[in-house]
């Protein structure tokens, strides 16, 4: 038992806090608020440079075998200035999910290009019909002569606009029959009859939805070998839920600081807000939620390769947990800063926002103490 | 990083497993689910103690040449841990916990000598005097004086909240010795025989129906100097000193997680018409134990720091709170999951030793007083409000 940081993950929060610390700014952030993309090209390329695209990546595909402790300590770091690239879209759900359901050949294909910054992913799966039930797929992948042919629709999809390749879950069919089992496709952006519309992300960085017309696949775009992944699907998606709560942890760190600090300046009636004692409880009672978000984060990580519910069970519990501490931190940040804070000239708003986007993100605290709920009762 | 314990570690565990079947007796479980209130009656404790003795187990916390186990913090863990999951009795902390230490840092050789072999033993019952009627969370203006006579100090006042008062044998005490500048000032550490004449002790009544705390008087009571810690005027450094161990001693989630599983089970049991089946319940008893794991998570964390020699700082107002605030909601829980049942009341004590049919299933009885007596963990050991107090204060620096 030992949860002190080793030496080399010191080393990477360090970098990562770093970069962040000197490449994020405020006039970034509105850049990148008003930009097309959402994010810097730039930016992606030295995360792939400093390595972080390959981090989780095994390592005979170009990868540096990192784990989700990593992720989320880049994440955090991410977190504290509010990072817009698709890092979540790429490499915490695209790339996982090829690593852990591809071919040998598909990974072979993908994985260093992921690794060195020219292939972006996205993962679409949620519909509207189905909420926040990931065994929920209505589109369709139906057997061709060529291939397959997929039709339906998305929501959701995180960076979908940015992605080269999109992972598409469909409900597979056979002879018009549904199968039961649900298949991941690789779908190239410039594929006919793929509609993308995207719009800008509460609390920065792009989203999409797509419209799947009669889109036509060859055989091979089928991850794997069409066994079902929908358990594949909610080992990612318990990920992703990790290596955002860690995101989560960094974002209510900054407003936590940002607001102490406000507390100790801003002064009325003669004296610093901070001098109330309802203001200091306050901030210990936000401070107290930001230390349990991060024992969350952390336990969900080290859980990620647990048995699938011991994993799926930390991961809810996490979402959950951390979702509340996120909407209580982040509307309290709000209140200490009295009028400004409901302006977008401070940058509490923005941070508030990334916690709210947060906590609806594959479903919020009470979908998730349900599903921890319905689990405990499985186990 | 690594939650899983390596295999001396496992080693361990099992060793601990293995004492515990071994010395833990049906009726000191039965005893212990069945008490309401915070302690074990001491019959059930000191058994426990003995036995704890008897292994070399008798204070965790003690360094070695003291009796002392030298475990470890993951072996504490794994103490404490094994401790709760089995259904251990509490045995005095107010001993082993909390004075132990205190002679241990500050004591004179003679006191040393006498008191920590009897703590271990078992042989001595320790009570805390600290608060009083006037100085709760105040504590340092309290006002019962010790004025000096000769060898001796003569002992006038009145303390409260005396939890065993009642069973003790020996009280540890903060008395004003002198008026400082600062109320804080002139306040001493003294270990006071309660069989001294002059001492009576009033019991108190929790609204769970249990006598687990006292009023004690003191009416010119000698007692000789020599029963000082320390320097006199200085007791309120050993006192802080004191109640950072009794705030932190900071393993308390196995515990917690022990009362949810029983409330869990009786959620899932036909005696409640399987509460566990309205979904408002179970979301409850899931945040419930997320928020236990978050706390196990925490305690575990601060583990590590002090495994490699950091010191983790406020975080023990943190857990502090945490644990206080979980208890409730996991008694809470419990009130609501028994349903109709936490209509019958049970006015006996102990609960374990009834001689007639009790109104409701012999697993429910704790239910009701453990809530009702559980709404005082936030407020001993400092109030929740004094500790986030210390949270803004230490953590924040505001």
């Amino acid at each position: 038992m030992d949860l002190n940081l080793s030496d080399e993950q010191r080393l990477l929060r360090e970098s990562a806090e770093r970069f962040v610390a000197g490449s994020y700014d405020a006039d970034h952030r509105r850049k990148m608020a008003n930009d097309p993309l959402g994010f810097s090209p730039a930016v992606w390329k030295q995360f792939a440079e400093l390595g972080w695209l390959a981090l989780p990546l095994p390592e005979q595909f170009g990868g540096l075998g990192g784990g989700a402790v990593e992720i989320g300590i880049l994440m955090e770091a991410f977190g504290r200035g509010l990072v817009s690239e698709p890092y979540v879209a790429t490499v915490v759900l695209g790339a996982a999910l090829i690593a852990r359901c591809g071919t040998n050949e598909q990974k072979q294909e993908s994985l260093p290009k992921i690794a060195d910054g020219s292939l972006k992913l996205a993962f679409a799966h949620s519909e509207r019909a189905a909420r926040f039930d990931l065994a929920r797929v209505a589109t369709a992948a139906d057997r061709t002569a060529q291939g397959w042919r997929l039709a339906g629709s998305k929501i959701a999809v995180l960076d979908g606009h940015a992605a080269d390749e999109i992972i598409v879950s469909a409900h597979i069919h056979d002879h018009q029959r549904p199968s039961g089992r649900t298949g991941l496709f690789l779908v190239p952006a410039t594929t006919p009859g793929l509609v993308v519309s995207d719009f800008p992300r509460l609390g920065g960085g792009r989203a999409c939805n797509l419209e799947l017309c009669d889109v036509h696949l060859p055989e091979d775009a089928l991850l794997g070998d069409g066994h079902d992944a929908l358990p594949a699907i909610e080992w990612a998606v318990d990920c992703a839920m990790a290596a955002l709560g860690a995101e989560a942890v960094g974002i209510m760190q900054t407003l936590l600081d940002t607001t102490l600090e406000y507390t100790k300046i801003r002064k009325q009636f003669g004296r610093p807000l901070s001098a109330n004692q309802v203001i200091r409880h306050r901030l210990a009672d936000m401070a107290m939620q930001v230390d349990e978000a991060r024992s969350m984060a952390l336990r969900a990580a080290l859980k990620a390769d647990a048995a699938p519910v011991e994993r799926a069970r930390a991961a809810s519990g996490a979402k959950a947990k951390i979702g509340k501490c996120a909407r209580f931190v982040g509307e309290q940040s709000i209140q200490l800063h009295g009028g400004m804070g409901v302006t977008e000239e401070l940058e509490v708003g923005a941070y508030f926002k990334r916690l709210v986007a947060f906590d609806t993100l594959f479903g919020g605290s009470a979908h998730h103490y349900a599903r921890h709920a319905e689990l405990g009762r499985k186990a | 990083m690594d939650l899983s314990f390596n295999a001396e570690e496992r080693a361990f565990q099992d060793e601990v497993r293995s004492f515990i079947a071994k010395n833990l007796t049906e009726e000191m479980k039965r005893a212990t689910a069945l008490t309401p209130s915070v302690f074990s009656d001491p019959d059930i404790g000191m058994a426990w103690q003995r036995a704890l003795h008897r292994q070399g187990w008798g204070a965790p916390g003690w360094p070695v040449e003291h009796g002392g186990p030298a475990w470890t913090p993951a072996q504490r863990w794994i103490f404490e841990t094994e401790s709760a999951r089995a259904g251990v009795p509490n045995v005095n902390v107010m001993g082993v916990k909390m004075v132990g230490p205190v002679i241990i840092g500050f004591g004179s050789p003679e006191q040393k000598n006498f008191y920590l072999p009897r703590i271990l033993s078992g042989e001595d019952y320790w009570c805390q005097g600290y608060s009083e009627p006037g100085s709760g969370s105040d504590l340092s203006s309290l006002k019962t004086r010790a004025v000096r006579d000769g060898d001796d100090y003569i002992i006038n006042g009145t303390k409260i909240w005396t939890t065993h008062a009642h069973h003790a044998n020996r009280m540890f005490a903060l008395v004003r010795t002198s008026d400082g500048p600062r109320q804080q000032d002139g306040i001493s550490f003294i270990l006071i025989d309660m069989k001294t004449p002059g001492i009576t002790t009033r019991p108190i009544l929790t609204i769970g129906g249990d006598h687990e705390v006292n009023q004690v008087f003191f009416d010119d009571v000698r007692v000789p100097v020599a029963n000082r810690v320390g320097e006199e005027g200085k007791g309120w450094t050993y006192g802080k000193y004191l109640l950072e161990f009794e705030r932190g001693s900071g393993i308390a989630s196995a515990k917690l997680r022990e009362g949810l599983k029983a409330i869990a089970d009786l959620a899932e049991s036909d005696l409640t018409g399987r509460a566990i089946d309205s979904p408002d319940i179970a979301a409850r008893i899931s945040e419930v134990e997320v928020d236990i794991d978050a706390l196990e998570m925490t305690e575990l964390r601060v583990l590590s720091a002090l495994q490699t020699g950091q010191n983790p700082g406020a975080v023990s107002s943190i857990l502090k709170l945490r644990n206080s605030e979980i208890r409730q909601a996991v008694t809470r829980l419990g009130v609501d999951v028994i349903g109709h049942d936490a209509l019958a009341v049970e006015p006996m004590r102990p609960l374990y030793k009834l001689n007639h049919e009790p109104p409701t299933p012999e697993e429910m009885l704790t239910m009701v007083p453990e809530y009702l007596n559980g709404r005082a963990y936030t407020i001993f050991g400092g109030t929740s409000e004094i500790q986030r107090d210390i949270i803004a204060k230490m953590m924040l620096g505001i």
